[in-house]
């Protein structure tokens, strides 16, 4: 292990991606994530103070559509989908506990 | 003493107020920001969804010129800097939002560096307004009136999911509640002229939040909080001013002031915790890799910029010096708020008083709408009437009811058929004479210094003239009579 | 009718009315029924969905309308792209049973040129993976070797074909999920330039490096698949706006006077024998005409490091829809936000999970500028080295996988081990460029070797007349 992680920082980052994680699996997860990370400590040499970020591939601008409606989906179709709906919405329990 | 008259610095105590404000608005497009789903509010819901709006797997947004050109108009008209400028995903979980992330703009704003000019000449900057989509509804079920807690469960439509918005974000300029209404009001107005949103408070198409703090002046600012879930203007004013005033007494009483976001509660008109600083969300902004860049060129912007009407602004400062009224006064700030500003000036051009079509038109075009029925002529003619004495005032308020009621016609005519004509003035001294002595005790009230008694000397002429005397002109008789 | 055949063959016999798009049809469907149960290539065969496609075709030869460069022609589709009204699982739990209520615009395309849909084929989990066994529904084997794995993530799609299955299918391709499953199988596969195929319907992994593309049996094949996908989709911002490739016309221009580019510095730990073919191919595309030249890739190296930080968070932010709320499966909780972490815990798998953690760590406050900023400027070193290399070199040579097709089950345990599967195919996927893999002999135990072409953004006209020499090669 080389520290690069740790178990708490593992447990926040399960909860910031809304995942239910076990002791054991903040362990492992742990373990992994700080494998990688050492491994990834490759590029910490580099100097990249004068490197642009390259976020695209390929260089396109300005790319838009015209505002034309078009036909929505149809929501009984979309509902049937859906876990749980109700008056043509969708379902979900209380909303509480998103802070964080 | 917390109202202040203009030119006198608002102050509570000791302490100054120091406000920004955010303000989101949904543009006037057919369709979404990044889908042609349409842009429609008050239908069933979930009938505007596609792909896109549901976030489904595999769709990808592709943006709406229209709403680029809107949020454009909206950065020239604040006085904006229209820059190239990029998408970010703002990543947090909500079920109203569809992919658990916002597109929004981050680092690189569409504008830049504005400012809103106050009806009073006041400049308040506007740090940028950027493009972002709109997030789905919630209604809480079950519990309490409709409040998140205590609910039993909730219901999401995702009708409003993705409908273009900007957001406005004002610099701390802002120093009263009424500095505060001032800017949300003169910028709906704008907002409204430039067609980019109908920008309706209370329908939510323009939603505004409140940063507030409070300090003593020359102390550093203090912590801010962030108010939202005002829904007028009216309650834009009172939060603040309750935020305030919460604020103080936390300090005075030697607590300090957490930085949190703070609920508006229009029913016990008060603000509560929703969240604070500490737990806030870790959003992970990163550019939208489903996006490229946006840089409108110069001709573009050019084009834009060419496009926009006059301002409130300058229509209040043409109408103010074609009427001589003060430009930030009741009359022309609801006239150029109607948009009735144009007909004023063409009754104008047609002959008759500016003036007195500006009184017409702010008493008599309350429904009239921009484009008022009544032709500019008929108005005119009316006013040429008045202004030549051969109807009275109250004479000529009946004629112009009728003529909007018809939504047009002939004011001599009308006034003709109504009996209306002016009264010679040996016939209204006759009268006033005829009064005087009728009424012995009024008039001997009156000049003795009693003003209240005129009334019943007007009141005796004008039933004995059944309403065609002049007011004014009745009045200057007696005070000649009286020698005053 | 035979199935050891190329599309080019099926659409053209179907098309001239020398074969019925039926019969090929059963032909492939008799293959799946007897090895598909060794294979498990599909996640969902649409027998009967072909059989209307088979059927429409033929009524077009019939009445004399031409069903399209494609007529027949018995295609299997990665089960990440969507599909209306069939499903789209992604090989997850959490979208098991759903059904798109739209087609991606591949999924059109490839119908409109007279295509014929067998079925989605099996992936790693949201094409996350390089060996398909992190499919929630089990693993697609080797139809070489069926102890060993396909390759990964587009190992069904890879199967399919060598198992003819189908003449064709698609994948999609992040960081060489078409090309080292192609290798493994010992099919073509190509993942073209970014932009040049719609994303539009391609369920999301890392959307910078995404792109769709063919399998096949071989290059002319692919050329027909890729000009049938190819071109601009308005519904795709990253779309490019040009029209289709113009592939075909370049399998038999030769490779004469072109320069062939080896990297000097290539990492290293590649099995002697794909040290060799590799070796192999560079000698019969000079005996053919072609120039061999060295070339330089410093920044090569980071690719691994690039894309295991780029990929993953992109991945977490398009992977937080699946919240239950929308569509897909629910585990239900006291409130929502409870409810959001108990489906996501019951709906992804272990490798899922690994990368939307590490994904979301990377872009978390305080880490992002030391790991995803840092990761975007070392793309940006990649791409620089390539634009370098290209000044020299018309394409590149490099093996396609290190090893060749590995037990099932020998690496699961070990994440960084399977990562290193895809150290020749990540940087291309990094650059935007295209490459494709052409298979070239045999390695260990005799499972096949692919060798890797690439070539610069918009080079496939030039990348195809090198794998298409390099097939001629090898015969």
């Amino acid at each position: 292990m080389s520290d690069r992680i740790s178990a708490e920082t593992v447990a926040k980052v399960a909860r910031l991606a809304r995942l239910d994680v076990t002791p054991d699996e903040v362990s492992r997860l742990t373990s992994q994530l700080d494998g990688m990370l050492e491994h990834f400590a490759d590029i910490d040499a580099l100097d990249l103070a004068s490197v642009e970020p390259m976020t695209q591939p390929y260089p396109l601008v300005n790319v838009m559509r015209d505002d034309v409606v078009a036909p929505s989906l149809d929501r009984d179709e979309v509902l049937a989908a859906a876990p749980a709906a109700e008056d043509g919405r969708f379902r979900v329990p209380p909303i509480i506990g998103l802070e964080g | 003493m917390s109202e202040s008259t203009p030119g006198e610095k608002f102050m509570i105590g000791e302490y100054e107020l120091v406000c920004g404000l955010e303000v989101h608005v949904e543009l006037a497009t057919a369709t979404k920001l990044f889908s042609a789903s349409a842009n429609r509010f008050g239908d069933e819901p979930n009938v505007h969804i596609d792909p896109v709006t549901l976030g489904l797997p595999g769709a990808l947004p592709v943006l709406n010129r229209r709403a680029v050109e809107l949020a454009m108009r909206i950065g020239l008209a604040l006085n904006c800097t229209v820059q190239p400028c990029t998408f970010h995903r703002k990543n947090y979980f909500y079920p109203d939002m569809p992919k658990a992330y916002q597109i929004s703009q981050y680092d690189q704003p569409l504008n830049v560096d504005g400012w809103l000019e106050l009806p009073g000449g006041k400049r308040i900057g506007v740090e940028r307004a950027h493009l972002e989509e709109d997030t789905g509804k919630s209604t809480h079920v079950g519990g309490s009136g409709g409040r998140i807690h205590g609910s039993d469960h909730s219901l999401i439509d995702f009708n409003r999911a993705g409908v273009p918005l900007v957001e406005i974000v004002g610099r701390p300029d802002i120093t009263s509640p009424e500095e505060a209404r001032q800017y949300v009001t003169e910028l709906r107005q704008i907002l409204v002229a430039i067609g980019a949103s109908d920008a309706k408070m209370e329908e939510g198409s323009m939603r505004c939040d409140a940063n507030v703090s409070v300090r003593k002046p020359g102390d550093p600012l203090g912590t801010r909080c962030e108010i939202k879930n005002v829904n007028s203007v009216r309650s834009l004013g009172r939060a603040i001013e309750y935020e305030a005033r919460r604020q103080i007494a936390l300090i005075e009483s030697g607590e300090r002031v957490r930085q949190e976001t703070r609920h508006w509660d229009e029913t016990d008109g008060r603000t509560h915790t929703l969240r604070t600083k500490e737990d806030a969300d870790d959003y992970r902004y990163f550019l939208e890799p489903d996006l490229v860049p946006l840089a409108p060129d110069e001709a573009w912007i050019e084009e834009v910029r060419a496009s926009l009407p006059s301002l409130p602004r300058e229509r209040r400062a043409r109408l103010s010096s074609a009427t001589g009224a003060p430009a930030d006064g009741e009359a022309i700030m609801v006239v150029v708020e109607r948009g009735q500003d144009d007909y004023v000036l063409a009754v104008g051009d047609h002959g008759a008083d500016a003036a007195r079509a500006l009184v017409h038109v702010k008493e008599a075009f309350a429904e009239q709408g921009s484009e008022p029925r009544v032709p500019v002529a008929d108005l005119a003619r009316l006013i040429t009437l008045e202004t030549s004495g051969k109807l009275t005032a109250t004479q000529a308020k009946t004629v112009l009811a009728e003529i909007v009621g018809a939504g047009g016609g002939d004011a001599e005519a009308i006034a003709a058929a109504k009996g209306f004509e002016a009264m010679d003035t040996s016939e209204l001294e006759a009268m006033v004479d005829q009064a005087i002595a009728a009424n012995a005790d009024a008039w001997a009230k009156y000049c003795a210094g009693e003003e209240k008694a005129m009334g019943a000397l007007v009141g005796a002429i004008m039933k004995t003239s059944k309403g065609k005397a002049d007011g004014k002109a009745v009045t200057a008789l007696l005070q000649s009579k009286r020698g005053s | 009718m035979s199935v050891e055949t190329t599309a080019f063959r099926i659409a053209d016999d179907v098309r001239a009315g020398r074969a019925r798009a039926v019969d090929v049809l059963d032909a492939h469907l008799a293959n799946v029924t007897a090895r598909e149960g060794d294979v498990h290539a599909f996640n969902t065969v649409t027998a009967d969905e072909a059989r209307r496609m088979a059927e429409a075709v033929d009524a077009a030869v019939a009445a004399g309308r031409d069903p399209g460069p494609l007529a027949g022609v018995p295609i299997a589709l990665k089960d990440n792209m969507c599909t209306r009204g069939i499903p789209t699982t992604c090989s997850s739990r959490i979208l098991e049973g759903w059904k798109p209520p739209y087609d991606a615009t591949v999924v059109t395309r490839l119908a409109a040129a007279g295509a014929v849909f067998v079925g989605k084929t099996n992936l790693d989990e949201f094409a996350m993976g390089s060996s398909t066994e992190n499919s929630a529904f089990g693993p697609t084997f080797n139809p070489h070797d069926v102890t060993r794995v396909s390759g990964g993530s587009s190992g069904g799609s890879a199967a399919a074909v060598a198992a003819r299955f189908a003449a064709a299918s698609l994948g999609s391709d992040t960081g060489g999920s078409i090309r080292q499953p192609a290798a493994l199988c010992g099919v073509v596969g190509v993942k073209p330039t970014y932009g040049t195929v719609s994303r539009y319907g391609l369920v999301a992994f890392a959307s910078s490096l995404d792109q769709i593309g063919p399998f096949t049996h071989d290059v002319r094949d692919a050329a027909l698949l890729l000009e049938t996908i190819s071109g601009h989709d308005p519904l795709d911002s990253t779309s490019i706006p040009q029209p289709p490739l113009q592939l075909l016309g370049e399998i038999d221009r030769g490779v004469a006077g072109l320069r062939i580019g080896r990297i000097t510095d290539l990492p290293g730990g590649s099995e002697p024998e794909v040290e060799q073919r590799l070796a192999e191919a560079f000698e019969a595309l000079a005996a053919a005409g072609a120039t061999i030249v060295d070339v330089e890739l410093p920044s090569l190296k980071y690719g691994l490091t690039a894309y295991y930080l780029i990929a993953p968070a992109e991945a977490s932010s398009n992977l937080a829809r699946y919240d239950g709320v929308r569509y897909g499966s629910r585990v239900e909780a006291a409130d929502t936000n409870a409810m959001y972490m108990a489906t996501r815990a019951a709906g992804f798998g272990d490798e899922v999970k690994r990368r939307i953690m590490l994904g979301t760590y990377a872009l978390s406050a305080g880490y992002y500028d030391a790991y995803y900023g840092k990761a975007l400027k070392v793309r940006r070193l990649i791409s620089d080295d390539f634009a370098r290399a290209y000044e020299r070199a018309d394409v590149i040579l490099t093996p396609t996988s290190p090893i060749v097709a590995f037990p099932v089950g020998s690496k699961v345990d070990d994440p960084l081990s399977m990562y290193l599967c895809d150290v020749f195919t990540i940087p291309t996927n990094l650059a935007g460029h295209p490459a494709m893999s052409v298979p070239f002999g045999t390695g260990a135990h005799g499972l096949p070797v692919g060798v890797q072409v690439l070539a610069p953004t918009l080079g496939e006209p030039v990348m195809f007349r090198v794998a298409a020499e390099l097939e001629r090669g090898v015969r």
